[in-house]
């Protein structure tokens, strides 16, 4: 039996390939120049020029600063367990890969004759899925500090893991109250429904406020950093790595902000509608220029939520242990709760013609 | 063979592999991360069954939330070696034998169902087809016909939640 | 169902396994990718193993034992009431999917299995387990 006679349509196949490659490797290179972006950000709101010397304005430092990594000693320590130390950053990572595959980047575009679509896969759980890699994302923090066997490092597992599920809840509740407005859980639907109306933020702003703070814990960043407490844990669930595992670590936070950033467009701001446009009217003058555009639109958008990402780090202080959890569970919880159940009530209220 | 027969293949000697690893690693934390295999490989049965949302809730729940909390578990417990409990040559023998009771007694209910139930002799699953699992279809079975369990597991849940509060919270006595 | 892959682009609403097959070609590719790279970075880097360097970090101080012992019973009880309250979250969304056809009577249904869930809740508080300062 030959493989041709399996019936699968190569070009199909090798289309979405080059769809996954393509985003794959610009995310990694998005999430390159994050940190370059951190670093400028950090100067400028700390009145410094920031790394200035690698090419001109830095530019190349992103880059210098990944070769330093991937060519620095890789240490395992002898104590530590070696098939799950390595394991550890790589679930990190490929978890971290994994969330792209549902965000539509994109409309339609034509070529070749063949309708290709810039969602890798539009399913029908679309933000199910979503909410499943992001519960998968703890095993990185949780088989990595253990593995390392270091008692700072299970310290911090343990707290990053703590936290990480204590947010995924709110974020679970604060979701619910988008999808009682869409009425389906696949990106792409909801995308093209705020599309032809009002975008899902002027209906949900309490949500989305829910959301992003759940987002800012789920991706470790200030002022939710406390697994990487330095002051009180050495450096965190990631002490004891050194070269490409600790650049995965960091490396994932980075997509992981991406990713989180491109879910919240998509969510509450549009996703790639361009905004005061008729997207469809211009497809037919356009053609193909439009899904280019629409692509940029999406990216300004991540772009503006990493910069906030930013902004927030280099301004407000970390959390106590305990104001953390006091906030995830006793306001957010509640108060993604209240929020659904208000949402449902209003949205049956209109449907039954009441005028308020 | 089409391609879902060579998934449908696949994913059972890998589920099958995957759940005896978790049975014969020494290492408890080895063992959790093979049973996390062992559900991603039952996910993707589901998927081929087009049981989408059993599918993902699946993974949600149990690997990304039982699992989690087996790992919490392993790492509550002291596991340096010289602590290793040594485990009682009868304790070994009466698990052998519970488990294989337990064995032989689902041998024989599947027996006995294909005899018994003429409908479903000979047949074999629906594989990619059939809109039950499709999350909408779940809802609307869900919350119409299934409205009195659905209530009667929040009451679950909630005894649930007083039981892990009186194991994991020891009341003060001096307050 | 052989002819997986075939007419895939009408297949938005045409739920079916096949919509699957680009999430496990990317989980391919990014497990292969991650693990290319730690196989690369490893026999790229120099290695010069001294004790001192593969001995645990512990800010310069010697370190006593390991970190293979029992930890704080409060990470266990968050980690519990998570499961609970993750299989309710999950309730939910079957729900906001039919909300609209299902009307007030749904509503209700869900009303009272948050009250059950607040009732819980209010419990779990009450009674400190999420206290961490004790």
């Amino acid at each position: 039996m030959t493989l041709l006679s399996l019936n699968i349509d190569w070009i199909l196949l090798i289309e979405k390939l080059a769809l996954i490659a393509i985003v794959v490797f610009a995310s990694l290179g998005i999430a390159l120049y994050t940190t370059f972006g951190e670093r400028k950000v950090a100067a400028i709101l700390q009145d410094r020029p920031g790394p200035n010397r690698a090419g001109p304005f830095g530019l190349l430092q992103p880059l210098a600063d990944g070769v330093k990594m991937f060519t620095k000693e890789d240490i395992i320590p002898s104590s530590a367990s070696k098939w799950l130390f390595i394991l550890g950053p790589g679930l990190a990572m490929t978890a971290s890969l994994m969330t792209c595959a549902v965000i539509p980047w994109g409309g339609t575009i034509e070529l070749f004759g063949r309708t290709i679509s810039l969602q890798i896969a539009d399913i029908n759980i679309g933000i199910l899925y979503i909410f499943a890699v992001v519960s998968l994302g703890v095993y990185g923090i949780m088989i990595g500090g253990w593995a390392s066997n270091n008692k700072f490092s299970l310290m911090a597992a343990l707290r990053g893991a703590s936290q990480a599920i204590s947010y995924e809840l709110a974020m679970g509740l604060s979701l619910i109250a988008v999808l009682m407005l869409s009425g389906s859980l696949s990106l792409g639907d909801i995308v093209k429904q705020q599309q032809a109306g009002w975008w899902n933020i002027v209906y949900q702003p309490l949500g989305f406020l829910i959301f992003f703070i759940c987002a800012l814990a789920e991706c470790n960043r200030t002022p939710f950093d406390l697994p990487e407490a330095e002051n009180e844990l050495n450096f965190g669930y990631h002490q004891e790595y050194s070269s490409m595992k600790l650049g995965f670590y960091l490396f994932a936070e980075y997509i992981n902000m991406i990713m989180s950033s491109a879910v919240m467009a998509s969510l509450y701001f549009g996703g790639y509608d361009i905004p005061f446009v008729n997207d469809a009217e211009l497809q037919t003058h356009l053609g193909n220029w439009v899904a280019l555009f629409q692509v940029g639109t999406l990216l300004i958008k991540i772009v503006f939520f990493i910069f906030l990402f930013m902004w927030i780090r280099w301004t407000i202080p970390r959390f106590r242990y305990d104001q953390l959890m006091n906030l995830g569970w006793k306001s957010m919880i509640p108060l993604a709760l209240v929020n659904m159940l208000v949402t449902g009530a209003l949205v049956l209220l209109k449907m039954n013609n009441w005028h308020f | 063979m089409n391609i879902t027969q060579i998934l449908f293949w696949f994913l059972s000697v890998l589920a099958l592999v995957s759940a005896l690893m978790v049975l014969l690693s020494k290492n408890p934390v080895h063992s959790v991360l093979w049973l996390i295999v062992v559900f991603f490989a039952i996910s993707g049965h589901y998927i081929l069954l087009n049981a989408q949302f059993l599918a993902i809730v699946n993974l949600i729940v149990y690997a990304g939330a039982i699992m989690v909390l087996f790992l919490f578990v392993i790492m509550l417990m002291n596991l340096s070696a010289d602590t290793e409990p040594q485990k009682n040559v009868w304790m070994k023998l009466a698990g052998t034998i519970a488990g294989g009771c337990f064995l032989i007694s689902t041998c024989n209910i599947v027996y006995n169902a294909q005899n018994v139930s003429q409908e479903i002799a000979g047949k074999t699953a629906l594989l990619n087809q059939g809109n039950i699992g499709l999350i909408g279809n779940l809802g609307k079975v869900l919350f119409k016909d299934y409205v009195v369990p659905f209530e009667i597991s929040s009451v679950l849940f909630l005894s649930a939640m007083v039981g892990a509060v009186v194991i994991g919270k020891k009341e003060k006595s001096n307050v | 169902m052989s002819y997986l892959f075939i007419q895939f682009l009408d297949t938005v609403h045409q739920n079916n396994a096949d919509n699957y097959l680009p999430i496990g070609l990317q989980l391919i590719f990014a497990a292969g990718f991650v693990a290319t790279m730690l196989a690369l970075s490893a026999i790229v880097g120099p290695k010069r193993a001294t004790k001192d360097k593969l001995a645990t970090f512990t800010s310069g101080i010697e370190s006593h034992g390991d970190a293979r012992q029992p930890m704080a019973i409060k990470y266990f009880l968050v980690a519990i009431l998570f499961v609970l309250f993750d299989v309710e979250v999950i309730f939910f969304y079957p729900y906001a999917v039919n909300f609209r056809e299902l009307g007030w009577s749904g509503f209700g249904a869900v009303l009272m299995f948050v009250a059950f869930f607040l009732v819980g809740f209010v419990y779990i508080i009450k009674k400190g387990a999420l206290k961490w300062e004790d």
